[in-house]
């Protein structure tokens, strides 16, 4: 089902701004929408900023819709968004198009933190795993095919590692890329889904498998591994103490953009995201908020 | 009434007659166009090469290094899924044809029928959740496959959503053989299936090979299905448990993302126009099968 809402992304935000257009129009007292589009894995999490954001200033309506953090960077060039959702740090080359077309620069702002969470099926007795171990796996050339490479005793029969991935399309995909493989190219004939909620529902049916998502993706039916950086040293689970110590090796920060210097509306907005309520919200959906303790953490 | 006034107040309902009539060859020249205008930078992109898309493997359409935009895999997985499934799909609709058409009652045939035209009104997101939840489930415990989401589990979802077509088209062949054949088989002394085997399936050749042509052009157009059911992943399959990835799944996945105007999304539509020209080519011949058929 989640594919099919995918594969029809294009036209969602279509749908859905005609929809709320009709809607406010005949209600007339929302005076100011904001539209906001992008990454997929942020969705959740943003749609719900937008809900709550409602009873915080009833007379902005928050649009939210997903499609990916280049679609969404995309549309913020184009003029259609007042702020993109981005799950990876802007190219050089979207920042120049940007600069090119409008003639403003794209503003970044960190609204929270996320680790990349690498599953293994819940029997797989596998406890960790090295970010070269990943690679060697994940690579064009890599050397790791079978689960005894990595010393762990998979039932005969599923010795095959099945490498789970995502479109090529996805911001996590081109994270996992940059980071883990040092921006090597993947190996070709990994399954790869359409979505994070995809990729922990296979691997919690496959005993061979295994893949990434965000830590928010995790379930009972999957096995989230310890990762170190490099061999020799401590592994880390992806915990929130672990990920804002810098010592969880693969996290990242959850990123927004306007462009240019935000107005009034988009600025209390964003600043309101930033603040403990806004960063609450993040903590409950199973991300890494900016501030823990009240002590907010640097940009 | 006036033959001249009838003749005026006929005109624009002939003239609205006449253009429903030729709007499904208007939307499908009009489609073809849009998608090959979609398509047509691609000729003086320097960074494409029409022998790279259709003979090399390698999928990468967002790389760091070197973007390259090859889908053999993906005609390798389209073929291979669909040509599994004729391989179960003909025998069974052609089973249930001569069963429908030839030994069972009237009362029977029609409740047959009707379950048959059922069976072709399921949604096809409910045959890939279907593939996702149930058939990748049992092909697992069956072979020991790595992953169930795979060729074969595709193959089987598509067997089962061409059958009706093949069925009904079948059925209409078998119809279509005179009655004169069978009573003069049975004058012979021919048996029931000695009439079927030796008798009918000859005569109605041509219109049984329409059948499974045109359920080939329905299995190798669908998305849905095959999308949730086989996998996904860019590798020219070696066994039938080979998780696969097919032209249609590729274009449903990766269009919404694409950048517009990009080679990615360039490709994506040539890749349109590619299943376009496949799936005109097996109706065309299914077509010139059928009329052959009629002018014998």
């Amino acid at each position: 089902m989640d594919a099919f809402r995918r594969s029809n992304g294009a036209w969602l935000p279509l749908v859905l701004l005609s929809v709320t257009a009709g809607c406010s129009g005949s209600r007339g007292h929302r005076a100011e929408t904001l539209r906001i589009r992008g990454s997929d894995t942020m969705l959740m999490l943003a749609q719900a900023w937008a809900e709550s954001y409602a009873k915080v200033d009833p007379s902005v309506a928050v649009e939210v819709s997903g499609g990916g953090s280049g679609q969404g960077i995309a549309a913020l060039v184009k003029g259609t968004i007042d702020i993109a959702n981005c799950s990876r740090n802007l190219k050089p080359e979207e920042a120049a198009e940007a600069r090119a077309s409008t003639g403003k620069d794209p503003m970044e702002f960190v609204v929270g933190y996320d680790a990349l969470a690498i599953f293994v099926h819940r029997d797989n007795p596998l406890e960790e795993i090295t970010i070269g171990r990943l690679a060697q796996i994940y690579e064009v050339g890599g050397s790791l095919s079978l689960w005894s490479q990595l010393g762990a005793r998979i039932p005969a029969g599923r010795e095959r590692i099945v490498r789970v991935n995502r479109q090529s399309s996805s911001g996590t995909y081109e994270f996992f890329r940059d980071h883990v493989l040092d921006k090597r190219d993947f190996q070709l004939g990994s399954l790869d889904m359409n979505g994070s909620k995809e990729v922990v529902e296979l691997i919690a049916s496959t005993p061979g498998a295994i893949g990434y998502s965000g830590m928010a993706f995790a379930t009972p039916d999957v096995k989230v591994l310890r990762v170190r950086a490099a061999e020799g040293t401590a592994s880390y689970a992806p915990t929130i103490e672990n990920v804002l110590s810098k010592r969880y090796p693969i996290s990242r920060s959850l990123l927004i953009y306007t462009l240019g210097e935000p107005g009034p509306t988009v600025k209390k907005y964003i600043d309101w995201l930033r603040s403990s309520d806004g960063q609450q919200i993040v903590a409950d959906a199973g991300y890494v908020p900016l501030a823990v303790n009240g002590k907010v953490s640097a940009d | 009434m006036p033959r001249s006034w009838r003749k005026l107040r006929e005109a624009p309902i002939e003239a609205l007659i006449r253009l429903c009539g030729i709007s499904a060859t208007l939307f499908v020249l009009g489609i073809f166009l849009f998608v090959c205008r979609e398509a047509l930078p691609l000729w003086n992109n320097e960074a494409f090469h029409l022998s790279e898309f259709l003979f090399s493997d390698q999928w990468y359409p967002t790389s760091e290094h070197t973007k390259r935009y090859g889908v053999l895999a993906m005609i390798a997985g389209t073929f291979g899924v669909t040509l599994l499934a004729m391989l179960m799909a003909a025998p069974l609709g052609m089973g249930a044809a001569i069963y429908i058409s030839e030994f069972c009652g009237p009362r029977r045939r029609e409740i047959l029928k009707v379950m048959v035209e059922l069976l072709a009104a399921i949604p096809s997101v409910v045959w890939g959740f279907a593939g996702l939840t149930i058939t990748s489930r049992v092909i697992v415990r069956l072979t020991n496959a790595d992953v169930g989401v795979n060729l074969l589990n595709g193959a089987v979802l598509l067997a089962l959503m061409s059958v009706p077509i093949i069925v009904s088209l079948a059925e209409d062949a078998f119809k279509a053989v005179p009655d004169s054949y069978r009573e003069a088989a049975l004058a012979l002394g021919a048996t029931r299936w000695q009439t079927t085997w030796r008798v009918l399936l000859p005569a109605a050749r041509n219109g049984l090979t329409a059948a499974v042509l045109l359920g080939f052009g329905r299995a190798i157009g669908e998305t849905m299905a095959v999308l949730m059911a086989t996998g996904h992943a860019v590798k020219i399959p070696s066994s039938v448990l080979d998780p696969v990835r097919t032209l249609t799944a590729n274009i449903a996945a990766e269009l919404g993302e694409a950048p517009e105007k990009s080679t990615h999304y360039q490709v994506l539509f040539l890749t349109g126009v590619l299943l376009f020209l496949i799936t005109f080519v097996v109706n065309l011949s299914a077509g010139l099968v059928i009329r052959r058929e009629r002018s014998q």
